[in-house]
């Protein structure tokens, strides 16, 4: 399995990255983790619908967009929030469509990340889609999906993967291996050995990265989306992290998996290892932390408080997004009544 | 002013288009090598190249996924699925994505994308090959589904369906590909999405129809005219978004409704029309709303066709049961 950084913060390879840039991805990884304890708080108090953790995940999300350009297509999941902010998609539109609002979906411009839906596996082929109308146009822009263990299974992995090879769409497939499709585990999911394997049956190189590692993930999609960009067709990337909360607020994960494996995956927690890293280099004080810790606080208090401050959704707004033109529909009025 | 058949409108519409801007692709099975199962795409492919009309995979999710995504990029796809029993495997992406984007991100991301499928029976094809599950299709919120009936119809709906901001199915009824000729201009023109076509004029009962369907409504017409009943006919066109305000005007004034689908009858989209009817002008009914459906069976094969399909003759006995009120 690919990667740079071990989890006790030792190196396997010299690091192609700063400490400076490093302690970026570090903040950022900070930054995401505040977020989703937050999100995670906010929901117990009612303030959230359903919340889908992805704390664990945060360096295959951080290092994935960190190694896209600022326009590329990212095509995530519901578990994707640090990879979509990573890639533009601010904090408060996140925490805006969690508490239950189309509108935290309504990208600013500039911003090409797709609002996630909570089907598993449909997603995948869009950014075979979205890259390959980039290709026919010219433009160097790439699309990355994200996806989980559990989407492999379905039918729509197939097609997405078959289609983008097919057509040398410069799109790349990051699987996150978080160990469980809700309570099942990977191990049952298939039997492949790996999932990165299974991009050898469609003709695209896969690649096996330690997801926890977030040097280890830039580098993997980094070279990835370079081959996109000239023109050699998809990867298939296959982070393995694993899932340190629940599958969402609505589950317990006690009921299908042993403590012991949870804590074992507690010291290799992706923020850990890159603070022993920085550690190491001089790069990371007990006072950094703090501020670190109370800027991203307020950072994620000061987005919870504007989308708790938008005003609650009409009727008009509810109805005005079917077309691009409401269409007269008189059966349907506020009130039920039809207008005459 | 060219005389073609349904498929050759068509094929000339999507030639307009693919000449008329850069956007516009063709994806779907078979649709480049020999021109698609009804030929509709023939000599595209030659004419524009294989980087605009598009053979792939035989995946009919992968084609309307795909197709999403390039529409959200900035793209026209127009994507075909040769039979409307085949498109299911695409329904997850019509009815969870296609027609969602626009209300999942607030107007930020549209997918203005065509989809072509012929659809229905009375060719004696084998099983899947003759459904019309429009009403499933017409259910979903976000999507137009437009069913054209004539040559003339035919170019200029999927002329507009191409420039619309908003995903359209574009249900093409295969019964009627080549068993009509009009004469219509080559020039770009769209018939607009939405309004129903009052075809013909009368005041005594109005029969409601859409695609394959039209054939026998138009005879049913004649012979009730020979018998001196004056008979509105109207083509539907649009399913959604539905012109109910051109429905309710006819039945205000001719009183009396028969509605056509090749559909079974449970569930079908003429229900939504009855419905809107006896909401809308029930003073201004002088009998019940009649329907004329298929059954409610598995569309059969070919020695079977002539039980299912609907007749001339019942669309002729329904109105008169109009009139007998």
């Amino acid at each position: 399995m690919f990667g740079l950084v071990n989890s006790d913060g030792s190196v396997r390879d010299r690091l192609p990255i700063t400490v400076e840039d490093m302690r970026d991805l570090y903040a950022d990884m900070v930054e995401a983790r505040t977020y989703d304890e937050k999100s995670m708080a906010m929901q117990r108090q009612g303030r959230l619908a359903t919340y889908a953790p992805f704390r664990g995940q945060e360096a295959a999300q951080i290092g994935a967009a960190a190694a896209l350009h600022e326009d590329d297509w990212v095509v995530g999941t519901y578990r994707d929030a640090a990879l979509n902010w990573r890639a533009g998609y601010p904090w408060r539109l996140l925490v805006l469509g969690r508490t239950g609002d189309e509108r935290g979906g309504e990208l600013p411009e500039g911003v090409n990340v797709l609002p996630p839906s909570i089907t598993v596996g449909g997603h995948m082929i869009h950014a075979g889609g979205l890259a390959w109308a980039e290709k026919l146009q010219g433009s160097e822009r790439i699309a990355l999906t994200s996806f989980g263990d559990g989407a492999t299974s379905e039918g729509d992995f197939h097609e997405a993967m078959n289609f983008a090879a097919v057509f040398a769409t410069p799109t790349v497939f990051l699987c996150q291996n978080n160990g469980y499709a809700i309570s099942y585990p990977t191990a049952e999911q298939t039997k492949s050995k790996t999932i990165a394997a299974k991009a050898e049956g469609y003709g695209m190189p896969g690649v096996r990265v330690d997801g926890n590692d977030v040097v280890g993930v830039l580098v993997a999609v980094r070279e990835a989306a370079d081959r996109a960009r000239k023109g050699e067709g998809p990867s298939l990337i296959e982070a393995v992290t694993y899932r340190m909360g629940p599958h969402t607020t609505a589950d317990d994960p006690t009921r299908y998996r042993d403590e012991a494996e949870s804590r074992d995956w507690e010291d290799r927690d992706p923020l850990l290892r890159v603070r022993r890293l920085l550690e190491k280099a001089g790069g990371w004080t007990d006072e950094w932390q703090a501020e670190l810790e109370k800027a991203a606080s307020r950072v994620i208090e000061e987005a919870v408080e504007w989308a708790e401050d938008v005003p609650e959704p009409t009727f008009e707004q509810m109805m005005g997004r079917v077309f691009a033109e409401r269409s007269r529909s008189p059966t349907q009025q506020p009130d039920g009544a039809a207008d005459e | 002013m060219n005389e073609l058949n349904l498929a050759q409108a068509l094929n000339g519409a999507l030639d307009t288009a693919l000449s008329s801007d850069d956007r516009v692709v063709l994806l779907g099975e078979d649709i480049g090598r020999t021109g698609g199962v009804f030929r509709i795409t023939d000599g595209l492919a030659d004419k524009y190249g294989t980087d605009r009309v598009f053979d792939t995979p035989v995946a009919e999710s992968g084609i309307v996924g795909a197709a999403f995504g390039m529409a959200i990029a900035g793209m026209r796809p127009v994507a075909e699925l040769q039979f409307m029993g085949f498109s299911y495997p695409a329904y997850d992406q019509v009815i969870n994505h296609v027609a969602r984007i626009r209300n999942r991100s607030n107007h930020r991301f549209t997918a203005p994308l065509v989809i072509r499928i012929p659809y229905g029976g009375g060719i004696g094809a084998a099983e899947h090959h003759s459904e019309s599950t429009e009403a499933i299709y017409a259910h979903i919120p976000g999507v137009k589904v437009v069913v054209p009936s004539t040559p003339r119809d035919a170019r200029g709906l999927l002329l507009a369906a191409i420039e619309d901001p908003d995903p359209v199915l574009f249900l093409e009824p295969i019964r009627l590909y080549r068993a009509i000729k009009e004469q219509i201009p080559e020039i770009y023109y769209r018939v607009d999405i939405g309004p129903v076509r009052v075809e013909r004029q009368g005041v005594d009962v109005t029969l409601f129809g859409w695609g394959a369907m039209m054939k026998e409504t138009r005879q049913a017409a004649s012979a009730l005219e020979e018998e001196d009943i004056s008979v509105e006919v109207i083509d539907v066109r649009t399913l959604t978004p539905l012109d109910r305000d051109g429905i309710v005007a006819s039945v205000e004034k001719t009183g009396r409704a028969v509605v056509v689908h090749e559909a079974p009858l449970t569930g079908g989209f003429g229900a939504e029309i009855a419905a809107t009817i006896q909401e809308q002008c029930l003073y201004s009914l002088l009998a019940p709303v009649q329907r004329v459906t298929g059954w409610d069976t598995v569309f059969p094969l070919k020695r079977s066709e002539g039980h299912y399909l609907p007749s001339v003759d019942q669309i002729i006995a329904a109105a008169r049961r109009t009139l007998e009120e």
